[in-house]
């Protein structure tokens, strides 16, 4: 029942010596390190909130007093860098860390030590981006560092430690996205064959291809303006022969493709939800993937849309205009998709699957008013407006957080073997829903009505105030919302009912092992036979095409793991513990912290380097499997 | 605290409901404070200048630019919102009508897909969009299109600052912030730089916004059908006093604006007695460095032009409206009326970024003011 693994020389059990936090540092279990991403983005979660909130209060009425313009414009900046780079990003690793390695029947990922690397870069990174309040300031040139802004004064440390933190974050996911890429085309089970790959794995995989070629460009972007803030180079100042607009095309050839890391994840996650609520595949299933791939490429052929008003020339702006509108289409094939699939299913309207039936409902409106974007004479009216803040935060949050959210209940079960409340579920989604639709609708008009973003007042008599107050009152709804999800989560992880492996009724791998999965993943790598193998091995269908149960052991098969008790895994090579890659990402943090303070901070670059370096040095010594008692 | 299956969940229920209720009284406590949060002076006045309630709104075409955008905007916005309708109606309806009900767990066929309805619902919205493509690319080229010699243009050159516009109109030889005059029914074209960062000049009635760029020369046209004051604001983030970065332009007759603009082109007359002479020196011995006043010893360039600043509505790139008092407070503490960095300045160079506190005493203060009030 228990085979012993393919190669199955008697190598020592992987050592699980360490506990508490010294065995979280020293990780290389994909699980564990998907849960430390998910955790911390969680608490920028709310720090991102908390930033939100002061503005929103700050916005509440006419000429607000509660943040000085200075506060103001570090609070948007930081905000939307903390969604975006340590929120949205890390929440999506979180779940590919996870999950990605048992969608495909694998027992981690290609590189576990490289995957702890990973996080710890991306843990210094937003650690040293949050620091930067309590050292000088938040930065304060807004998420998109335009310069020449971006590059003057630099006696004022702030923007050094936007270019730097994100560049460094950078690192991170450009190693993961390697990472991923590799499990996805060597790891898999056999069996799996690419088509047959979960449409979240799939999504996974698009992201991944997106940051490996999207996060160089903006590289070089970040090293410009450091340099010309550091080093005297002139990239981006006009008066010597730069050219800021330079810096525009660098940062949106990365930022567009960016709005697709961030949305294609949740794609994947609903794409996993409405499926198993609805007790029916994925309608249209390679069409889904195609499209999200289709996505993917042309995401490189619309960044200028960010630049319709800076001057790009009548042809320039056509072009971007044909390219941002035909992007709908894919997008389009994926919402009927959806459709199709909940579409004379029986759906089970829980948290998880409200959450995603909300994504749609929501991601629409962000696709709708992302086609007006695309009508150049109509975006130079909206670019820089509230409407545009209203259009991406339906894509961001509607689409991207409702996405997230959904795979949290939908997955929690199995992370920790305890269902989430459904009640308090309910709760957390209409509170989410109603806030979200408070605060970012009322934003449509105001941008409408005239109102620039990144503003930190503005004068009573403009008919902005109503629209503010309201936005306001939104996001204090927005603020409970998320407290009751904390609550659910710590609530529901002590006295939660017990999930069971398999308490949807699911139809994907992760669902065919304990929950919490063994630390080993499968105690016998599956043969894949089918799409929704997990599925099929629970159903057959009869002639009409409806599910007929299978009855256990009839099949003749033996794979039911469900009560594996994880006796099994003896021999089974698994990747030690180690704590050089967290050494070697503490080293980078030491050596860019040295960075922003150019010309002594360099002693730091350089004690940093000697850390990085003895990380590097004992992680290539170190034996893969060691005892370590 | 749970005591078996059924108990639990009505415990949930329970315990759901009660935080709810807690998190509801949490909120409305939070929005009192918050309401009861201080809000600024209103130095502006907009609510008194009669100019309806969304003066900014580009919504409101009062100009050919503007209203070509606003048709062309509520087609596509009709487009959209009939595809808004038919997503989220059919939504709705599928989950009303194929949500499980108790106890009716029947089994459901098992589709995967249907290649003729995906070949429909691609072509579908791609002729959608051809629909949207032509009118809009047409446009595009339409609106780019400088006016043609025979359209009379007049020329206006624009300079953003950090924190505030410059307008110099060539023909007329002379140049004045942040509040534009232009004739109506005759387009202007604006030839647009800016001397630090990138600004976006922007009068959401008359036309879209176009960046304001250091090293490069953009365009814009306006033309105002109506006469009339337009209101508008920097739209592109240029640092700390973005949002205060306020313009605003009068649409006159032609006649009208034929005088305005002959009166800005007479220098000032230097004042020779009383208040307003000692004004004058202070003015010439502190805030000549920056600024300029036309036929008098002042003419530093890297401030606002105040050659006719008495005639202006407003100051403070049109965030405070232009009174005896408001200039008072503004004289004993300027960052106290719209945030700068002075500190930052530096003169030699010719980089500026706000006024600084002068440390003027009240003598001339006063002073200042009687000068500034000559100026007409």
């Amino acid at each position: 029942m228990t085979a012993m693994p393919m190669d199955a020389p008697a190598l020592p059990a992987p050592a699980h010596g360490h506990r508490g936090i010294w065995a979280w540092i020293t990780t290389t279990d994909h699980k564990k390190i998907g849960i430390l991403y998910g955790v911390s983005a969680m608490a920028f979660f709310i720090v991102g909130g908390v930033e939100a909130l002061l503005i929103r209060t700050q916005l509440a009425v006419p000429n607000g007093e509660v943040l000085s313009a200075d506060a103001y414009n570090q609070m948007f900046t930081m905000h939307a860098t903390t969604m975006v780079f340590l929120v949205v990003m890390p929440a999506a690793a979180a779940f590919t860390n996870y999950f990605l390695p048992i969608l495909i029947g694998a027992r981690d990922v290609a590189f576990p030590r490289l995957n702890a690397l990973s996080y710890w870069i991306f843990f210094f990174g937003g650690l040293f981006l949050t620091l930067s309040f309590f050292l000088g300031g938040g930065a304060d040139g807004g998420w998109f560092g335009y310069a020449p802004l971006s590059t003057e004064v630099p006696e004022i440390v702030r923007m050094d430690y936007w270019a730097l933190g994100i560049q460094v974050l950078g690192v991170a996911s450009i190693a993961s996205s390697v990472n991923f890429i590799t499990t996805v085309f060597t790891m898999r089970a056999p069996g799996m064959t690419l088509m047959r790959m979960p449409v979240f794995a799939w999504m996974a995989t698009v992201v991944s291809f997106l940051l490996l070629f999207s996060l160089p460009i903006v590289a070089i972007g970040l090293f410009q303006v450091y340099f010309d803030r550091n080093l005297g180079t002139l990239f981006f100042d006009a008066a010597s022969g730069g050219d800021p607009v330079l810096w525009q095309h660098l940062f949106w050839l990365f930022g567009h493709p960016e709005v697709y890391v961030l949305i294609l994840p949740a794609m994947g996650i609903v794409s996993e939800v409405l499926p198993t609520f609805s007790r029916k595949p994925l309608f249209g299933r390679s069409f889904v993937i195609f499209s999200g791939i289709a996505i993917g490429f042309m995401g490189f052929g619309v960044w200028a849309h960010h630049m319709f008003t800076s001057g790009l020339g009548p042809v320039a702006e056509a072009t971007f205009a044909l390219t941002t509108m035909f992007i709908a289409v894919p997008t389009g094939v994926k919402i009927f998709n959806w459709l199709g699939t909940v579409w004379g299913g029986s759906l089970r309207l829980n948290t998880a699957m409200l959450f995603s039936l909300g994504f749609i409902a929501m991601f629409t409106i962000g696709g709708l008013s992302g086609v007006t974007h695309s009508i150049v004479p109509a975006d130079s009216q909206q670019h820089d407006t509230y409407y545009v803040v209203a259009h991406f935060h339906y894509v961001l949050f509607g689409g991207a957080i409702f996405g997230l959210m959904s795979g949290i209940y939908y997955w929690f079960p199995k992370v920790t073997g305890k269902l989430l409340s459904e009640s308090l579920g309910k709760v957390h989604f209409w509170l989410t829903f109603i806030g979200f639709n408070l605060t970012f609708a009322p934003m449509h008009f105001l941008g409408l009505n005239g109102m620039p973003r990144r503003t930190y007042r503005y004068p009573p008599g403009l008919g902005f105030e109503f629209w503010n107050l309201l936005a306001t009152v939104g996001s204090f709804v927005i603020a409970l919302s998320v407290m009751v999800l904390l609550w659910n989560w710590i609530r529901s992880a002590r006295h939660g009912k017990e999930a069971g492996p398999d308490p949807w009724d699911a139809r994907t791998l992760e669902w065919s092992i304990t929950s919490p999965p063994p630390e080993h993943n499968f105690d016998e790598i599956p043969v894949v036979q089918a799409e929704d193998d997990w599925w099929h091995r629970k159903y057959s269908t009869d002639e009409a095409g409806r599910p007929v149960p299978i009855v256990a052991g009839a099949s003749g098969e033996d794979d039911d793991h469900d009560a594996g008790d994880g006796e099994g895994h003896e021999g089974i090579h698994l990747p030690s513990p180690s704590y050089y890659p967290a050494l070697a990402a503490l080293g980078m943090f030491v050596a860019v912290m040295g960075l922003v303070y150019v010309p002594w901070g360099l002693l730091a670059v350089a004690a940093g380097a000697v850390i990085t370096l003895w990380g590097f040095f004992g992680w290539s010594l170190e034996p893969l499997t060691r005892e370590s008692h | 605290m749970n005591a078996g299956a059924t108990g639990g969940r009505r415990e949930q229920g329970r315990l759901a409901r009660r935080v709810g209720l807690v998190a509801l009284v949490a909120l409305v406590a939070l929005m009192l404070l918050l309401l009861s949060a201080c809000s600024g002076p209103d130095r502006l006045g907009i609510e008194d200048m009669g100019l309806g309630d969304l003066p900014q709104n580009s919504l409101n075409p009062a100009g050919p630019d503007a209203e070509t955008i606003d048709n062309l905007f509520w087609l596509v916005f009709w487009i959209a919102t009939g595809v808004f309708v038919v997503v989220e109606a059919g939504l709705l309806l599928i989950v009303l009508v194929f949500r499980r009900r108790k106890g009716s767990d029947r089994p459901v066929r098992q589709s995967h897909g249907n290649t003729r309805l995906e070949i429909l619902w691609t072509i579908i919205p791609s002729v959608i969009l051809a629909v949207i493509a032509v009118p809009t690319v047409a446009t595009i080229f339409d609106l780019r299109d400088p006016p043609s010699l025979s359209d009379d243009a007049l020329e206006i050159e624009v300079t953003g600052h950090q924190w505030w516009w410059e307008f110099h109109y060539p023909e007329y030889g002379f140049t004045t912030a942040n509040e534009m005059h232009i004739p109506v029914d005759r387009p202007v074209y604006l030839t647009m730089t800016s001397a630090d960062v990138i600004h976006s000049f922007w009068v959401p009635p008359l036309n879209g916004k176009r960046d304001v760029v250091p090293g490069r020369f953009t365009n814009l046209t306006l033309e105002a059908s109506e006469p009339g004051i337009y209101l508008g604001q920097c739209a592109e983030f240029c640092g700390l006093a973005h949002a205060d970065m306020r313009h605003r332009v009068f649409a006159q007759t032609p006649a009208d604006f034929e005088a305005w603009a002959q009166h800005m082109a007479e220098p000032a007359t230097v004042p020779v007695s009383g208040p307003a002479s000692a004004g004058y020196k202070t003015f010439v011995a502190v805030c000549a460095a920056c600024h300029t006043v036309d036929g008098t010893d002042a003419n530093g360039r890297l401030a606002p032009n105040l050659t006719h600043l008495a005639s202006r509505t407003t100051f403070a790139a049109g965030t405070v409206s232009n009174t005896e008092e408001h200039l008072r407070e503004w004289l004993r503490d300027p960052s106290s009326l719209k945030p700068m960095r002075p500190d930052l300045n530096d003169i030699a160079s010719g980089r500026i970024l706000g006024m600084p506190d002068l440390g003027l005493d009240e003598q001339q203060i006063s002073d200042l003011i009687a000068f500034l009030g000559t100026l007409e």
